[in-house]
């Protein structure tokens, strides 16, 4: 009999093939994922498929409503809000994209760490974490941005530092539930470090709890890229941005509904979607969601 | 039968498995009890007993289906009832008592509201009379000062008052049927004894009838007038107590009660291979076929029914005659001999051990400490190649010895030496590997012990990677062999722990331990978390292990029958001090200290003609002591003020048998004696 190596490491986490057959077995996990697929590839192919030029505006055609030639009718300045809101997901999808795996690794890890080494350090570190989550996210984030500017390599690195705090405690919770259990005490008599016993004792055993938590991060995280387009700290003029669309056409929307109600549909079914297929990996993996965190 | 109570006809309960197959958990189980009769449900985990007493109530587990089959409860059909009807019933005539009333009862009410409560629901009682009555229940099930009980929520009660208010509960609503399902598990075997006697009397004062349902035969010996054995789903034996304890005719009772391990015995109990079936599994043969020792041809073809015997049982067996040649008490593998001057392979020198360091607070006021030590002044040595057996109540402080010596918990004073006095360090980090490798512990159970995530191979590679650093064709090979050690296949290697059983984990989880190549092994109540053939099986393992490695054991249980299957010398710990020690055969046909002599004559022998011997009240202690004898507010023996005051003195005799008494073990010899002619 031979053991390959990837015989034996198949096992550790669960396999994905089994979990994404499991969430899309149950009704919101099949929806929610296919929205979610269906948002992201609508990002990826949309510049190809786009019929006008996001950016060519036109006097004569401003605020006409929906027609055969325009779906979703025409903004303040004439461009084609259909084309705008299949694109304007591109930047938000991209950012939050890429932050949320950056929020959920550094979050769990130190949350993997404290909730390990416990004690007075443990204790200090999380009243900072509880005083930093007792302020307002907006106003922390406007301070980062404002000192340092709006644009991609300055959200993408906020964004990751804001959502990762909150990742701290989730993780730092579900240490502790696996911590109590035998094989750890098995671990340490044993004789291994530390960071042996995160790697392989605990990690395996709080992943579960990490990919939903990354799941609901995300959609947090999109409304948040989002709301900060809308101040006019996202996206900046003329790329088209669902939040900063929204702020854009909200002048207009007791006689031209079509330029709010586009890009909210855009967002809200994303995030629908994102919430929906959290839920099912939740039950998927056996995780009860049922305290959700702050922020 | 005249006055049948509950009339159980034919039921098969199943569920849908993933494929969609229907499978069963009972089939065709047929079971009445008449008014005053009490019947004990026995078998192992999964045989469905637990499932047959809820569906005397009318209830199924979620999932469960009845598939056939019906249930009256005094000619009323339980399965057909309405709500409100399945309500006034249940608690009131038919009361069920669970096994951990630790968590069925609410814990933010006081006591003496939940009987109120129960009172108020199920008894014709005018709301001025609630009060007098519920404190008459309490005094009822023995309860000391009911009053204050009252006043007292859950969780200010020991156990063994938790069930006892428990029961006061279900004796509220006057139920003519009680429904136990595993009463007495998880309680002290003093404790468990008490709440025995008071269920008999309670059911024969009332004339009640009584379901019980437990794994233990030796509780089912003490309360039960018939027993059935259940298997697979099945009704396999139905006999009195006296027919199915002493002359069972079913081939997987007598391993069953083979398999028990007894205070008596000098020979280790007779393990029962293999493992029952899945709920679906069983073949059109006869369920017990795949473990039974006297299967032919005809048991795999024809699935036999429950028939009458001559002697009158219902067995469901076609050799039923020849089963009773099938041997009854343990002659497994005889324990392994050590000679008594073996050079010391672990000592503990006056170790010491609490769990409350001062805290923030105190130290910043500069106040001491002012809690007693959990475990304190333990002097033992044990010899290269013995084994020891802490035995003790829960709280004497057996498992946290254990973990100090591992290093999980550092001892507050005292010291732990390895052979030749090395000594080892008192906290797990600031150990060398040769200490961490020669040491090693093994937990009571392997569902939380073995991670989850990981194989069996990778388990077993933790140990070997990291004191001998193995990989590749070498790990491997020695992986294999490690398992081959514990009687399980190299096929087992690619296995995670939920696609093993019970057995076979605790096996994986003796396996890591002896992969290091440990000198000392702890064993922390390594057979409680399962069932009693399987637990033969481990205790078998260990012995083999020890015999061919000449491991030392230090072997913690609760269970006094198992430590003293396996132990050369036997320690006796209450509130974390040392009574008694010395050789186990000793101890054990002359146990002398009072608290020794309280313990094991509690224990219940799956045996209806022997009475456990029960000195004092089950009065439960929290801390012991701060001065004088740890055992003065129990013992039976008590001197007087000396007890209250001074530490008793060791008394020794030959063979370095010792107790800690300010009598003489001759004078308590003495006092016993006068007590058994008395």
């Amino acid at each position: 009999m031979t053991i390959t190596a990837g015989s034996r490491t198949q096992n550790r986490f669960t396999p994905i093939v089994q979990v994404l057959r499991d969430v899309v077995a149950r009704p919101s996990g099949a929806i929610g994922l296919t929205l979610v697929c269906l948002h992201l590839i609508l990002a990826l192919i949309s510049p190809m498929i786009v019929a006008y030029d996001y950016k060519a505006t036109n006097s004569s055609m401003m605020l006409t409503g929906p027609d055969a030639a325009h779906w979703l009718g025409t903004d303040h300045l004439g461009r084609d809000v259909f084309t705008r809101v299949l694109l304007g997901g591109r930047e938000a999808l991209l950012v939050t994209g890429v932050a949320t795996p950056i929020a959920v690794t550094w979050g769990g890890f130190l949350g993997i760490l404290f909730g390990l080494v416990g004690g007075r350090i443990d204790e200090v570190l999380m009243r900072f974490v509880d005083a930093f989550l007792s302020l307002p996210w907006i106003l922390k984030m406007l301070v980062l941005i404002v000192t340092f500017g709006t644009g991609v390599e300055v959200l993408i690195p906020t964004l990751a530092f804001f959502y990762g705090i909150p990742v701290i405690r989730i993780a730092r919770a579900a240490t502790h539930d696996v911590i109590a259990r035998d094989f750890v005490s098995a671990a340490r008599a044993r004789g291994h470090g530390r960071m042996t016993i995160i790697w392989r004792e605990l990690l395996p055993n709080v992943l579960d709890t990490l990919m939903v938590e990354g799941a609901m991060r995300w959609s947090w995280m999109l409304l948040a890229f989002s709301s900060l387009s809308f101040l006019g700290f996202g996206v900046s003029p003329p790329t088209p941005d669902w939040g900063l669309m929204i702020a854009d056409a909200r002048g207009f929307m007791s006689f031209a509904p079509w330029g709010v109600l586009g890009p909210v549909i855009a967002l809200s079914s994303l995030i629908i979607g994102i919430n929906l297929t959290a839920d099912a990996l939740a039950k998927a993996l056996g995780i009860d969601r049922a305290q959700k965190a702050p922020v | 039968m005249t006055n049948t109570v509950i009339d159980i006809k034919d039921i098969t309960v199943g569920f849908s498995g993933k494929s969609g197959a229907i499978l069963p958990v009972l089939r065709n189980v047929d079971l009445a009890v008449a008014q005053g009769e009490s019947i004990g449900i026995v078998g192992e985990s999964g045989s469905g007993k637990s499932t047959l007493a809820l569906a005397a109530m009318g209830y199924l587990k979620r999932g469960l289906r009845l598939l056939n089959g019906s249930v009256s409860f005094r000619g009323e059909d339980m399965f057909e009832q309405s709500r409100p009807g399945l309500e006034k019933i249940r608690g009131g005539e038919l009361a069920l008592i669970p096994q951990n009333s630790g968590q069925s009862l609410t814990p933010t009410l006081r006591i003496g509201a939940q009987i109120i409560e129960a009172l108020r629901l199920h008894s014709a009682l005018s709301p001025a009379d609630y009060q007098a009555k519920a404190v008459e229940l309490l005094g009822q099930v023995r309860l000391p000062e009911p009053e204050t009980i009252m006043a007292r929520f859950p969780h200010e009660l020991s156990g063994g008052q938790q069930q006892r208010a428990a029961i006061a509960m279900a004796l509220a609503g006057e139920p003519h049927t009680l429904l136990l399902d595993e009463p007495t598990t998880g309680l002290d075997v003093t404790t468990q004894a008490h709440i025995l006697e008071l269920l008999r009397d309670i059911a024969q004062e009332r004339s009640m009838a009584m379901v019980y349902v437990s794994h233990d035969l030796g509780a089912i010996a003490r309360v039960c007038d018939r027993v059935i054995v259940m298997y697979a789903g099945e009704v396999v034996l139905d006999g009195t107590t006296r027919q199915v304890l002493k002359s069972p005719v079913h081939p997987y009772a007598r391993g069953l009660l083979a398999s028990i391990p007894r205070l008596a015995d000098q020979h280790l109990p007779v393990a029962l291979d293999g493992r029952p079936p899945a709920p679906g599994g069983a073949g059109q043969g006869c369920s017990f076929v795949d473990r039974c020792a006297l299967a032919k041809e005809r048991c795999h073809v024809e699935r036999p029914e429950l028939s009458q015997v001559d002697s009158g049982e219902l067995v469901r067996c076609f050799y039923s005659e020849e089963a009773q040649a099938l041997s009854l008490v343990g002659a497994g593998g005889v324990p392994v001999e050590v000679k008594s001057d073996a050079p010391p392979a672990l000592t503990l020198g006056d170790l010491s051990i609490s769990y409350h360091s001062p805290g923030l607070f105190d130290r910043f006021l500069g106040r001491q400490s002012i809690h007693v030590a959990t475990v304190d002044d333990i002097d033992i040595t044990v010899g290269r190649g013995e084994t020891l057996g802490l035995v003790g109540e829960s709280g004497s402080g057996k498992s946290t010895i254990l973990k100090s010596i591992a290093g999980l918990l550092p001892p507050a004073d005292g010291s732990i030496e390895m052979a030749e006095g090395e000594a080892l360090a008192p906290a797990v980090e600031n150990r060398s590997p040769d200490h961490l490798r020669r040491v090693q512990l093994i937990f009571q159970n392997p569902d939380d012990s073995l991670n989850p995530r990981h194989t069996v191979a990778e388990i077993l590679a933790q140990p070997l990677k990291l004191y001998f650093g193995l990989s590749g064709a070498e790990l491997n090979t020695r992986s294999a062999e490690i398992l081959d050690r514990v009687r399980l296949g190299v096929h087992y290697l690619d296995r995670l722990p939920s696609q093993l059983s019970g057995g076979e984990k605790q096996r994986v989880a003796i396996a890591r331990a002896f992969a290091a190549d440990p000198e000392v092994v702890l064993c922390d109540e390594v057979t409680s978390a399962l069932d009693v053939s399987v637990q033969a099986a481990v205790l078998d393992l260990l012995n083999a292990l020890k015999e061919r490695q000449g491991t030392t054991y230090v072997f913690v249980s609760h269970d006094l029958a198992v430590v003293k299957a396996l132990s050369d010398r036997v320690a006796v710990l209450y509130q974390g001090r040392l009574c008694e020690i010395g050789p186990s055969e000793q101890v054990y046909a002359t146990p002398s200290h009072p608290y020794s002599e309280v313990l094991l004559g509690a224990v219940l022998e799956p045996d209806p003609d022997v009475a456990p011997n029960l000195a004092t009240d089950d009065v439960v202690e929290s801390s012991p002591p701060a001065q004088g004898c740890p055992f003065q507010r129990r013992c039976p023996r008590k001197i007087g003020q000396i007890c209250d005051t001074d530490t008793p003195p060791w008394q020794e005799t030959t063979n370095g048998h010792a107790i800690r008494c300010h009598h003489g073990i001759d004078e308590l010899m003495r006092l016993q004696a006068e007590d058994g002619s008395a």
